[in-house]
């Protein structure tokens, strides 16, 4: 009975801890301004909240040594949300009542960032995710725009469209095979809408196969592809699932031109294993633009690694947050919305500024692997 | 006279039925052999690479059960520190290039990392083997630790008291090996032991990952057979397995048989973790969740607590899966298509239900005597 | 006072009791004393607990490991969020309304299983195994009898079907009709409470079909079947804007009406925790708990074990359909299928298991521990400690496990769940 008593005491505990943090707290003029980060911290896509959160707190740390925004310290409010839609509600639910945070930059997975987007626009908070492309983050289901949420990343339609014309009319291949992880709207997006522009244009997509995120082994999938005669393979997924299906092209001996989109740009991607594969991402490493190239020298040199896609969106989505602010002038969520929706902002992945859903204007550059090494080979307008 | 007449006219209907079955499976494979003969067998030799490697896995899942009747959840996460140890062993030590150093330096050969790269294909297999040896010790000691932390106390709790403390050891496993301090989060691109060759023979493409995967997973079988059947130590296994409180009257330190038999199984688990990540090179250390759930259900499919029928078991679970992704697919009314790899999983279970009305304890399972 | 109190009876305390309690915790939430965030886990503690308690019902107290609970949970959510979205925003791309097609396919199944049970086909497989045993041998028997009863099951799900359409083709412009009478105010918590019962009552009767023919199988096989049954509706889930486009498949069901709370959540849970406390303690509850406890025993007792386990799986089902409902409702009003893969489903079993088996008591303190001790630790581990999260928590759980493996409250029930006294008889009697 008595190891009862203490398992009931720590539970309390637990529950009182919960609690007490909801006594509310009265913001005074020089209080700092928090922004809540959140992303998944924990969970199999753990890397990728971390890189965002690194990016997002990279920006808030530049902006910090330079007096912070509007003359008050800026404070990451940091949260995971594991990827889960139920985690993200909780977390979303905590920084805002609890924390009472105004802005926040996040999620990374559409299955977190749409229940957040669904917290925050009802309660005016500002949300701004970098790397979250399911249309319904930024837009309600009939349409209308949801006034408080923005995003920093290109949608799918557009990311799709530049793919297939990389595919049709630079390259000249008429026939094509899509992978894509069911699970993750995302990567099936992009596939879907792929296919959409691959076809207009009149090319045929063979073979259009999904698998799930745990799947590791590809060969009856790639026997299938290799059988089908496509000429390329489009591979929207993040640089992890690519680096396994690339290995096992490789071991089957498969001679196959590779696209991707801008999952492919991370330090971790296996280059020799893509080489001549072609892919869309927000930016080059390469774009000799003072604001890039601070920017990589910079993370590379506090975190040790060069940035991968979801850090610079991570950054970016930042940036654009606190610039809005200090065009607002005012600590006023409202009005920090308004200056977002007006904004232009010199960003890492191009110059952006936002259509009437929140939505970023932006160009894709397209990176070639040549050599073993990631090299710039043009830009594409919307 | 009735009586036979009615016996016949029965038995032709069964056997109609299931002759007519039969022809219609044997005509399905054999047109699609026909319209594709190479990428039909390709499929096959898939799913000899995937079947091998749950087998080492549902091995020790079957072993487990079979001793202490506890549904070791956390065996797929044994098998992740598999991978990861030989992962470091490779990267860090080089521990797959020791034999070819060691060769060299009796040839009185400098090892310079060029030379180790053209060093002879048999200093590479001694030198995988090193790397899954040392798998497979850690992870049995790993096993023997869990075992007398976790599971030893609820030894006389109810079961179900076992099954969660394996889940929880489970869910520790994955989130703890996650911290940066140890393997960190993220996905690592495993590298290989050994380079990988591949052989065209008609049209299919086989590679020596498969080869060393089938030739490991039969040695660790046969070796396997033989500790339980010709051993004092299987014999007691066996014993224990059956009825433990007699094995203890008979003199069978009870205690000592289900730590080894964790460690065995735990020894299988680990080599199956470098074996898997050889042939499919990515780690995480969340990549024992699947093969793990499939692998059991492989051992169940085969009767859990019976050794060839894991066996038996796994082979059908990996052919199912390659021919689900190869060739099968639903098309709904709307024109979509639901292929077959989306439908892997769900395809795996609806086997397995199948069976289970069939044979309530899978394929070689006893079947219960008192459950009528 | 108290001495008056006692005299009382029982179910006007109790009653008042929880009357009181409801309006407290109203009280606290409405006056903002505590912030929307521990509103919003109170109502997960709530709904988990309504899904713990069915897992309780099956597991704890029929003795049947059952995996899927997740499944059914999943049925109820996105099955009364089709509804009530349907209501609210029009369900584009179909020509029925999914109110009417809900009832259609609540009413085509129980109309099958009604058909079945008419027929009897559990019984001419029984007469037709002993009479054709005597010629044939086993396996031919098997086989003669599998075809002849799938053979009966089409005819069931062919009338089922049957009724179904015509039911389709009936129910819209009448539901619409009704509806529509309604001011808003009051046709809302008609709908959510349709909504919450057709989830529920589907999540119970596909559990009643799935259930039966694996109910023949040992512990631990069932639980393998179920878990199967819970993996492949999820890869239906994922897949499922292939079928239905308002589910959305793996982009995740948006626009659900967000009318969870806490008075919904509460008048679900007190209907569920008073059902299910008359349920256990009646005959029907005590054949269910012996079938956990011994199950030969309680066939020769005449105990018709195969009927008391559908009972206690159907209602447990019922239980997590409504639990789904309530979920699908709430705050974010976002359904995506990675909240109910298999791992998620070792919730409610851990919620059970912690709580004590065969303990209502205990499943609903544990539920409100649970909940509250993930979030509390997510508020209390300093920042950059986020994925110790669930590192504390399954060591917290191992050392429960190690130090109280029967659970908190196993077996063991407090105030109103309490077993009900057994008067004694004040006329003689004793038997001479």
């Amino acid at each position: 009975m008595k190891t009862y008593k203490v398992i009931s005491v720590l539970a309390l505990l637990a529950i009182v801890a919960g609690l007490l943090t909801g006594c509310p707290q009265k913001p005074a003029a020089k209080e700092p301004i928090k922004i809540a980060v959140l992303g998944p911290l924990s969970g199999d896509v753990a890397t990728f909240g971390e890189s965002n959160r690194d990016g997002a707190l990279m920006a808030i740390e530049e902006w910090n040594a330079k007096g912070g925004v509007l003359g008050r310290k800026i404070e990451p409010v940091i949260g995971d949300t594991k990827c889960d839609a139920g985690e993200a509600a909780n977390v979303a639910n905590k920084v805002i009542f609890e924390d009472k945070v105004h802005y926040i930059v996040g999620a990374v997975c559409s299955s977190a960032s749409i229940p957040i987007s669904e917290i925050a626009n009802p309660n005016k908070v500002l949300q701004i995710s970098g790397t979250s492309t399911n249309p319904a983050v930024t837009i309600n289901e009939d349409g209308s725009n949801k006034e408080y949420v923005f995003r920093a990343c290109f949608l799918d339609p557009f990311q799709g469209e530049v793919n297939a014309s990389m595919a049709y009319d630079e390259l000249g291949l008429k026939t094509a095979a899509v992978l894509y992880d069911v699970g993750n709207d995302y990567v099936k997006g992009l596939a879907e809408y792929f296919k959409q522009a691959f076809e207009e244009k009149g090319g045929q997509v063979l073979v259009f196969e999904a698998y799930t995120k745990d799947d590791t082994d590809f060969s009856a999938l790639l026997t299938k592809i290799a059988d089908s005669g496509a000429e390329c393979l489009f591979l929207p997924d993040y640089y992890a699932k690519n680096n396994l299906i690339a290995a096992q092209i490789k071991d089957k001996g498969m001679k196959i031109q590779l696209l991707g989109g801008d999952g492919w740009d991370s330090p971790e991607l296996d280059l020799p294993l893509f080489e001549g594969g072609y892919h869309s991402n927000h930016y080059s490493p390469a774009d000799p633009r003072p604001v890039v190239q601070n920017f990589v020298k910079a993370y590379t040199e506090k975190y040790g690694a060069e940035p991968d896609a979801l850090a610079t969106l991570g950054y970016d989505a930042a940036t654009l947050l606190l610039k809005s602010i200090e065009a607002a002038g005012v600590d006023d969520p409202e009005k920090v919305r308004d200056a977002m929706a007006k904004i232009k902002v010199e960003c890492v992945s191009g110059e952006i500024y936002f259509d009437e859903n929140g939505d970023p204007v932006k160009k894709a550059a397209i990176i070639k692997i040549e050599g073993g090494k990631k090299v710039f080979y043009k830009f594409v307008a919307p | 006279m009735k009586d036979t007449v009615i016996k016949l006219l029965l038995r032709i209907v069964v056997w109609g039925l299931v002759a007519a079955l039969t022809i219609a499976v044997v005509v399905v494979v054999a047109r699609l052999i026909q319209r594709n003969p190479v990428l039909f067998f390709q499929q096959v030799v898939n799913g000899l690479q995937l079947g091998f490697v749950y087998a080492l896995i549902a091995l020790g899942y079957t072993m487990i059960y079979g001793v202490v009747k506890l549904i070791n959840f956390a065996h797929g996460d044994v098998f992740m520190v598999g991978s990861f140890v030989s992962f470091y062993a490779i990267t860090r030590y080089r521990l797959h290039l020791w034999p070819a150093s060691v060769y060299y330096r009796t040839q009185g050969i400098t090892p310079t990392p060029e030379a180790l790269a053209q060093a002879p294909g048999w200093t590479m297999i001694i030198g995988t083997v090193l790397v899954i040896l040392l798998a497979m010790i850690v992870c049995g000691f790993l096993n023997i630790i869990i075992e007398r932390v976790a599971y030893k106390p609820l030894r006389n709790a109810p079961r179900i008291a076992a099954l969660i403390t394996a889940i929880g050891v489970s869910f520790f496993l994955e989130y703890f090996t996650a911290l940066g301090f140890v393997f960190g989060p993220d996905y690592y691109t495993y590298v290989r032991p050994m380079p990988v060759i591949s052989w065209n023979i008609g049209g299919v493409a086989i590679s020596n990952i498969l080869v060393v995967i089938i030739v490991s997973t039969i040695f660790l079988l046969v070796l396997l057979q033989y500790i339980v059947m010709r051993t004092k130590m299987g014999k007691a296994m066996r014993a224990s397995a059956f009825d433990k409180p007699t094995a203890r009257l008979m003199g069978i330190n009870v205690d000592m048989v289900i730590s080894f038999t964790f460690a065995l199984g735990a020894i299988f688990a680990g080599a199956a973790g470098v074996l898997y990540a050889i042939a499919y090179p990515q780690i995480i250390t969340f990549v024992g969740i699947r093969p793990g759930l499939k692998a059991f259900v492989a051992a169940v499919l085969g009767g859990i607590g019976n050794i060839p029928g894991a066996f038996v078991g796994s082979l059908i679970m990996g052919q199912a899966e390659a021919m689900t992704i190869g060739f099968f697919s639903i098309t709904m009314p709307s024109g979509e298509v639901l292929a077959g790899s989306t439908l892997r999983d769900a395809i795996v279970f609806a086997i397995l239900i199948l069976v289970f009305l069939i044979r309530p304890t899978g394929i070689f399972g006893e079947p219960e005597g008192e459950k009528a | 006072m108290i001495k008056q109190l006692r005299k009382l009876p029982s179910w006007l305390t109790t009653t008042a009791g929880l009357v009181l309690f409801y309006a407290l915790v109203q009280l606290i939430i409405s006056m903002g004393w505590v912030t929307e965030y521990v509103a919003q886990i109170l109502q997960w503690a709530g709904i988990m607990a309504i899904s713990s308690l069915g897992l309780n019902l099956v597991y704890g107290f029929n003795g049947q490991f059952s995996l899927g609970h997740i499944a059914f949970f999943a049925i109820g959510a996105y099955t009364s969020a089709l509804v009530t979205k349907d209501w609210y925003v029009t369900w584009s791309g179909s020509r029925v309304g999914a109110l009417s097609g809900v009832i259609a396919l609540d009413a085509g199944l129980i109309v099958s299983l009604v058909v079945i049970s008419l027929l009897r086909i559990n019984t001419i497989q029984k007469r037709l195994k002993e009479t054709v045993s005597r010629w044939l041998n086993q396996f031919e028997t098997s086989v003669l009898s599998s075809v002849v009863t799938f053979l009966l099951a089409l005819v069931a799900i062919a009338a089922g079907g049957a009724v179904g359409w015509l039911l389709v083709k009936v129910l819209p412009p009448t539901l619409e009709a009704i509806l529509g009478l309604l001011p808003t105010g009051i046709a809302q918590p008609v709908v959510f409470a349709l909504a919450l019962t057709l989830g529920s009552v589907l999540a119970a009767i596909i559990g009643l079909v799935v259930g039966q023919p694996l109910f023949k199988l040992a512990s631990d096989y069932f639980g393998i079947a179920t878990l199967g049954f819970a993996i492949a509706l999820y890869v239906l889930l994922q897949n499922s804007d292939k079928v239905i486009p308002t589910m959305k498949g793996a982009r995740g069901m948006v626009g659900i009406p967000i009318w969870t709370s806490w008075f919904w959540v509460f008048i679900c849970a007190a209907l569920v925790i008073v059902a299910m406390r008359n349920l256990i303690y009646s005959s029907v509850g005590r054949a269910i708990i012996s079938v956990r406890e011994d199950e030969i025993a309680a066939k020769a007792m005449g105990i018709d074990v195969t009927r008391y386990k559908t009972v206690a799986f159907t209602i447990g089902s019922l239980f997590a359909g409504i639990a789904g409902g309530l979920f699908a409702h709430k705050s974010p009003g976002f359904l995506h299928p990675s909240s109910f893969d298999f791992l998620k489903g070792f919730d409610p079993l851990i919620v059970v298991v912690f709580g004590g088996l065969g303990s209502m008591t205990g499943t609903i303190a544990a539920s409100v521990g649970w909940a509250f001790l993930l979030e509390g630790l997510r508020v209390a581990l300093p920042q950059g400690f986020e994925n110790w999260r669930f590192v504390i928590y399954p060591v917290l759980l191992l050392i429960i496990m190690l130090l109280r493996p029967q659970g908190l409250l196993g077996g063991v029930e407090w105030g109103f769940l309490k077993p009900p006294k057994v008067q004694p008889r004040t006329t003689g009697d004793e038997g001479e």
